[in-house]
């Protein structure tokens, strides 16, 4: 969608500050970055994950007394979906050796290494098979396969990037998987990109000290997944998957193992019980939660499930208070908003104007900074450019760059930003882009050890569920290879755990409640209900006229 | 979830929840034929969520890459059908729209490992890839701009390699299907030709055997092991001073001073 009239007529402010703009980036002078101190300063009032006000203390569970965001704490302390003590436990529905809960990159991986290793497994997935995190991913996969690399320099990269946050024997795994994932995804048949003589093609990074990042065009997540759930298809006689039917709550055994899950069919509104040997969580990342308001890059369905349910039955989790926003995320036009506008535009010297038209920070100051500094201007000084569809949005002046490094550098430096709002109608090397910072990446998630096990016997857990990988700072491109390494450990390992005989005893909630009991006992009162498997986008107006209080009861 | 953030005085959309600012346009769109006035500019999906639908089916990654929004419309009085991804598209006024989340495609299983570079297991797998009659109805409609009736004409003529690279930002949604005359499952025929592909014609990672073979042997066993275990300050240390690989090198032929962790 081409700018309104209403837009164009702010365009102009912008135009009409851009030649003064100019001549001070010629004569190399910016707009001064703050100090540590006014970092700080900005960063509390403004960064949602700094905001003490936008988070709280978790009351219940394991990981009680930790500070997290507010929407993660009443994901953590909700209530289940069902009523534990209704439920007829001896009517199984579906057996197995392993169950996947979550069918993208990582659950995918599991359930093919399973198979491989002479296991039934039953894929559960929300959505369609594939409709995930993964296959939204464009820029890469990390590996060390070159000569002049190896794991050791991945796994410096990857912590040092993580500012040592990491958990160790997760980047070991991490560092020293990589290549074999990248083997395999070759033998699958996967079309990297490749020299003619079969060298891979790698580039280097933010935070990268060897050229390490490997692709398939510029849709490396959509060609892993397509790849890698075909082969699936392939091998239905050992592999059953079923759609539009998320799980609601793990099952446990009388002993304390993980022995299924409870899965429901959100196209007929019936539950099922699942009885499996090992269970795998790969469920992704909770972009969707759409933290204090966020447009997000994720998936429709990553709502943060896997680890509500871990949660439940005892299974901690790390490092979730550290979100990845974007700073530059589209906010016009409507159909890209949310997705990512890369750094590079403001390292090449586009500035990030308000309403006026007036530049009001740095351009290039440390993602979180940026951030807090662009809710700021938009939010508390309300100098944000409001769209048609009511979205805040801050200037991001592309056709500086045309001004800059001469006619034509927007469309080679930027090429697929440049078609993708070419389509809509807008020249990005003429008129500026509406940016807003984004909700990317959930940096934390359930705790596992290398072998991507949980301290619970018979559930393993790997990709974004998971935390530890990454730190608090994730580094591109590792975690596509976080989602093969461990989603083949955790396949691999969940085989090998069948394989040494597991018996299980009597199927029980007794873990819900005993949770629902915590939750009553802290003093939680209506707790919301979770997992909230999609998000509820109805309008204000819609919600009203759905007459919360008048019906009588539920259509 | 998603309330509309703290500062009052400004209203403002959050998350992927649309709303209508004081003095914005809406336009008549007809969702099945029913008419709901929804804000302009929105996409086909934020439209409808806006007029009050809950996909279930019909949304996936809701950016254009997962095919599960095939859409197809009409505009009021034109003939002329059109075809696009209701995340990606936006609503004009009088649009009759409705969407096809999934469309029957038969898809053949096979072993990879059987496969060769040679096209003959296309052709058995999927013989119906004869009975196209090159109407070009598929490569209209693809929302993606896939030149669709060209890589099944190459394969036809056992041009795997073409098939391949025409056919790769294929995302499955199935339109093509939906309008071939020839009853043919285009994109399954085209996932098995890009593996083909990847594995038998496309040159291997050479450097990559050599890799796994010294992970395999447990090469780096003890020096990841050393690292998960250095004190914070000489792992800090050896962070920083780590070389960097230059910008320019080409790929496979630089090296690093220090090769003792290679
Ligand atoms: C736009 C974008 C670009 C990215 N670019 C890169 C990149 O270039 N490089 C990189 O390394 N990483 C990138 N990432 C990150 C990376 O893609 C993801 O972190 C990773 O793919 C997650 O994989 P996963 O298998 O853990 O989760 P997902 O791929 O999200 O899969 C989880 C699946 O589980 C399903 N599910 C959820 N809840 C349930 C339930 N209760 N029951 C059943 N199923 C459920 C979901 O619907 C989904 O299908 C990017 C991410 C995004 C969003
Ligand atoms: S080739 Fe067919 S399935 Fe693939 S994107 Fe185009 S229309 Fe959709
Ligand atoms: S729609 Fe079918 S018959 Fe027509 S050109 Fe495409 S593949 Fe051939
Ligand atoms: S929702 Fe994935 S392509 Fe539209």
């Amino acid at each position: 969608m081409a700018y309104t009239p209403e837009l164009r007529e702010l365009i102009k402010k912008v135009e009409a500050t851009r030649p003064a703009r100019l001549e001070r980036a010629r004569r190399g002078e910016n707009y001064p970055a703050l100090t540590m101190d006014e970092r700080e300063e900005v960063l509390s009032k403004f960064h949602p994950d700094y905001q003490k006000d936008a988070k709280r203390i978790v009351r219940v569970g394991p990981n009680k007394g930790d500070s997290l965001q507010d929407q993660v704490v009443g994901l953590l302390e909700s209530k289940s979906i069902i009523r534990p003590d209704k439920v007829n436990l001896n009517t199984i529905n579906h057996e197995t050796d392993v169950l996947v809960i979550g069918g993208g990159g990582a659950g995918t991986s599991a359930a093919l290494m399973a198979e491989a290793a002479g296991c039934k497994v039953i894929i559960a997935n929300k959505l369609r098979h594939g409709d995930s995190n993964t296959i939204m991913a464009e820029g890469g996969i990390q590996g060390a396969t070159q000569e002049g690399d190896s794991p050791y320099y991945h796994y410096l990269d990857t912590i040092g990037g993580g500012h040592f946050t990491n958990q160790p024997d997760l980047v070991a795994a991490l560092a020293k998987d990589a290549p074999l994932s990248i083997a395999w995804l070759e033998s699958l048949g996967m079309m990297f990109l490749k020299q003619d003589d079969g060298r891979a093609v790698t580039r280097h990074f933010g935070g990268s000290s060897r050229k390490r990042m490997h692709s398939a065009g510029d849709m490396t997540g959509a060609e892993i997944m397509r790849v890698v759930r075909d082969e699936v298809r392939n091998r239905g006689n050992n592999i059953t998957v079923l759609e539009f039917s998320p799980a609601v709550e793990l099952l446990l055994d009388e002993d304390g193992k993980c022995a299924g899950a409870i899965l429901f069919n959100m196209e007929t509104r019936e539950y099922s019980i699942v009885k499996a040997k090992a269970v795998v969580i790969s469920t992704g990342g909770f972009g969707r939660l759409h933290i204090k308001g966020f447009a997000t890059t994720n998936h429709y369905g990553a709502t943060m499930d896997g680890v509500v349910m871990a949660y439940r039955a005892g299974v901690a989790n790390k490092l979730l208070a550290s979100t990845q926003y974007h700073p530059t995320g589209v906010a016009y036009p409507e159909q890209n908003v949310g997705l990512l506008i890369t750094e590079k535009v403001r390292g090449l010297g586009a500035h990030v104007l308000n309403i006026k038209g007036e530049q009001f920070c740095f351009p290039l100051e440390p993602r979180d900074v940026e951030s807090a500094e662009l809710i700021q201007e938009a939010m508390a000084k309300g100098l944000g450019i409001i769209t048609p569809t009511g979205r805040v949005g801050l200037w991001l002046d592309s056709p500086m760059i045309e001004e800059l490094h001469g006619p034509g550098s927007v469309r080679k430096e930027l090429p697929a930003k440049f078609i993708q709002f070419e389509r809509h109608g807008i020249d990005i090397s003429k008129d500026p882009m509406l940016v807003y910072p984004t909700l990317h990446y959930q940096n934390g998630g359930i705790c596992v050890n290398g072998n991507s096990e949980t301290i619970l016997p018979g559930l393993y857990a790997a990709g974004e569920a998971i935390g530890g990988v990454h730190g608090e700072n994730r580094l591109m491109g590792n975690s596509l290879q976080d989602i093969i390494t461990f989603g083949r450990r955790a396949g691999k390992n969940a085989a090998a755990y069948i394989k040494g005989g597991v018996e299980l005893k009597k199927l029980t909630l007794d873990h819900v409640v005993k949770f629902e009991k915590e939750l009553a006992e802290a003093g939680i009162e209506n707790p919301q209900i979770a997992p909230i498997l999609l998000p509820d986008y109805s309008t204000d107006e819609v919600a009203a006229n759905r007459w919360p209080e008048a019906v009588t009861e539920k259509v | 979830m998603c309330e509309i953030t703290k500062q009052p005085e400004i209203k403002v959309a959050t998350g992927d929840r649309a709303i209508l600012p004081e003095g914005a346009k809406t336009i008549p769109i007809f969702v099945m034929g029913k008419k709901y006035d929804v804000p302009e500019t929105l996409t086909i999906m934020k439209a409808m969520e806006f007029a009050g639908f809950k996909f279930l089916r019909g949304a996936g990654c809701r950016g254009g890459i997962c095919g599960a929004c095939p859409t197809v419309f009409r505009m009021a009085g034109d003939y002329k059908l059109h075809f696009g991804l209701a995340c990606q598209t936006v609503v004009e006024a009088n649009m009759y729209l409705a969407q096809i989340p999934f469309f029957p495609a038969n898809r053949a299983s096979y072993n990879i490992e059987e496969m060769s570079a040679a096209a003959d297991a296309i052709h058995a797998l999927y013989p119906e890839i004869f009975r196209c009659v090159a109407c070009n109805l598929c490569t209209k409609a693809c929302p993606m701009e896939v030149k669709v009736m060209d890589y099944i004409a190459a394969l036809k003529q056992g041009q795997i390699d073409k098939a391949a690279r025409i056919s790769f930002d294929c995302i499955q949604c199935g339109l093509c299907a939906s309008r071939c005359m020839g009853e043919i499952p285009q994109y399954h025929v085209a996932q098995l030709a890009r593996r083909i592909f990847g594995k038998f014609i496309q040159p291997r990672f050479e450097h990559l055997v050599s890799r796994v073979k010294e992970i395999e042997s447990g090469k780096y066993d003890q020096m990841l092991d050393e690292l998960t275990k250095m004190d914070h300050e000489t792992l800090k240390k050896k962070y920083v001073e780590r070389e960097r690989e230059p910008d320019l090198s080409s790929l496979g032929a630089w090296k690093p001073k220090e090769t003792q962790y290679l």
